[in-house]
């Protein structure tokens, strides 16, 4: 069947619907970010960044919120990074191919693919009470760790596995020994790519209410140690929201989490940039 | 004729089922260059890969016979294969700098075997690089990113590397064929001053590369040797029929 319709007017119409799918993706985007900047502006000062909060959040500012929520994340960080780089690096540079990769690997995507409500329960059962870690920091960012796991290993691994053979060969042919090359040349060409995988779990973590809820508690006091609980800002949030405590609080505290997410994907561009600048530019 | 550094014998090596070298029996000269020739898949990767055992890293890949270097059997039990590549250093087809810095790419193996000492560093970079004929070009630039240079810097750099860690052979692996003529030129010129002081085997799938540079020939056909014997007498009368075809370039 030969089309009615010229080529060229085809060509021009399809143009125009990309660019109209285009536009809607960024109108979308720029009203939300617009909505929620407009609404939340007005309570952003600085007492609200730097007090804390009194009656339930109604009034005064959101500190441990976000001193919690950093908290978390680095526990999230400073877990996920070694054990993830870890097993990726064992997986991607030292298991046989075979069986027991297959099956790790299809553990992996299995935990990645556990709806996070059921790692909060598991978080629950496991580090808070079983452990004994009570509701806090460490529990909640590890519950943290376990949800955003599968994405820095498989990132990481794919990361390593895309890094040339021949700079491998060219380490080993130096009289390197295995570890030598897979730390000193491998791991660092795979960096910007394991970064950017990084980021995204912290990303994802950094949004997360239902694993903290279980984990980390609800407590509006500033913690002292890894060991007492905090409410982090996404929780803080859907409280505030939910039980009708505070609309304008609550969009103030949704813009301190977009900005705390914007700052983390800068600095993932500040790292990729770093190590990025002995890869091939075109 | 000088001493024997590298000599193979009967040696067989196998992919899984495949065998890709057969019987190969050969020696190669201290301080000599040996070329190895032969049209595309008959073996020369392969066997140069046996001399600083690249070929362990290939899985199913398995070795018979024995390839003595300085006197051991380096496919011997008690031989260390991280030990031994310190001592034979290996060109690829592909310049592979790391994404490093020009001076890191240099230091990388004395740094590697433990040195530390900046001056000791500085002093082995810099006579690496002259003796690869790059320090004219990269002397004052030694922070640069190794990338940026050009193919044939990156190949000479390369080969500054392999100096570096002051092995007594240097394996070429088609060290040319990524490259053209100018810079090609600049390696052969390089080869034949590194061979006052380095063994050298080199593979090639350009005769008139072979013609210059070496001093002897090994011509390879679907995994044999076919025949070896010093370079002007390969290229002017070889004694088999398939060597005179295949230097004629009436196949290959
Ligand atoms: N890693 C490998 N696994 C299986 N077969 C291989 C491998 N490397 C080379 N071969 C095979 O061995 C033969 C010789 O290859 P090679 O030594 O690379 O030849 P050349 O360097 O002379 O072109 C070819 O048939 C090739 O397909
Ligand atoms: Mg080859």
């Amino acid at each position: 069947m030969t089309s009615l319709i010229p080529p060229a007017t085809s060509d021009r119409a399809a143009k125009v619907m990309l660019w109209v799918s285009a536009s809607i993706a960024m109108l979308t985007l720029l009203f939300i970010l617009g909505y929620i900047v407009v609404q939340g502006l007005p309570v952003l000062t600085l007492s609200f960044l730097l007090e804390s909060p009194r009656l339930s959040g109604a009034e005064g500012g959101i500190l441990p919120a976000i001193v919690g929520t950093f908290c978390l994340l680095l526990v999230t960080l400073l877990s996920a990074v070694p054990i993830g780089i870890g097993a990726a690096i064992y997986l991607a540079e030292y298991a046989p191919e075979g069986v027991v990769t297959r099956i790790i690997s299809f553990g992996v995507e299995c935990l990645a693919g556990i709806p996070s409500i059921v790692i909060g329960l598991f978080g629950y059962a496991f580090l808070v009470i079983y452990l004994g870690f009570g509701f806090s920091i460490l529990s909640g960012g590890l519950a943290l760790m376990f949800m955003i796991l599968p994405w820095v290993v498989r990132v990481s691994e794919e990361s390593l596995k895309a890094v040339p053979g021949g700079l491998r060969e060219g380490s080993l042919a130096l009289g390197a020994t295995k570890w030598q090359t897979v730390s000193r040349v491998v791991l660092p060409s795979a960096i910007p790519g394991i970064t950017t995988g990084v980021i995204l779990g912290i990303g994802k973590a950094i949004g997360e209410t239902a694993v903290i809820m279980f984990t980390a508690g609800s407590s509006l006091l500033m913690p002292t140690s890894l060991f007492d609980p905090v409410r982090a800002l996404p929780y803080h949030l859907y409280i505030l929201a939910s039980e009708g405590i505070s609309d304008k609080m609550a969009y103030g505290s949704s813009v301190v989490l977009l900005v705390m997410v914007l700052v983390m994907n800068l600095a993932a561009v500040a790292i990729q940039r770093h190590y990025g600048r002995h890869h091939v530019r075109n | 004729m000088s001493e024997i550094e590298i000599e193979s014998r009967n040696l067989d090596l196998w992919y899984g089922s495949a065998q890709a070298l057969k019987e190969i029996t050969m020696a190669m000269p201290e301080k000599k260059v040996t070329a190895i020739i032969g049209p595309s898949g008959c073996g020369k990767s392969s066997f140069i890969r046996c001399i600083n055992r690249m070929n362990d890293l290939v899985k199913d890949c398995h070795i018979t016979g024995e390839l003595l270097f300085e006197g051991t059997n380096i496919y011997g039990n008690n031989v260390d294969a991280v030990e031994l590549r310190k001592k034979i250093g290996m060109v690829f087809q592909k310049p592979n700098p790391f994404p490093m810095s020009i001076y890191d790419n240099v230091a990388y193996g004395p740094r590697v075997h433990g040195l530390r000492n900046r001056e000791e560093l500085d002093r082995i970079v810099e006579e690496s690089l002259k003796a690869s004929a790059l320090w004219n070009e990269v002397g004052d630039i030694p922070d640069r990113s190794a990338i940026d240079l050009s193919g044939g810097q990156q190949q000479r750099l390369c080969i500054a590397r392999t100096l570096a860690v002051k092995p007594k052979v240097i394996l070429f692996d088609e060290p040319c064929s990524a490259l053209d003529p100018i810079s090609t030129a600049k390696i052969e010129d390089l080869i034949n001053t590194l061979k006052h002081d380095y063994t050298i085997v080199i593979v090639t799938h350009n005769m008139q590369q072979a013609a210059r540079v070496s001093d002897y020939t090994a011509f390879f056909l679907l995994g044999e040797l076919v025949e070896f014997g010093k370079t002007k007498q390969i290229f002017e009368l070889p004694e088999k029929k398939s060597t005179e075809d295949y230097i004629t370039g009436r196949f290959g």
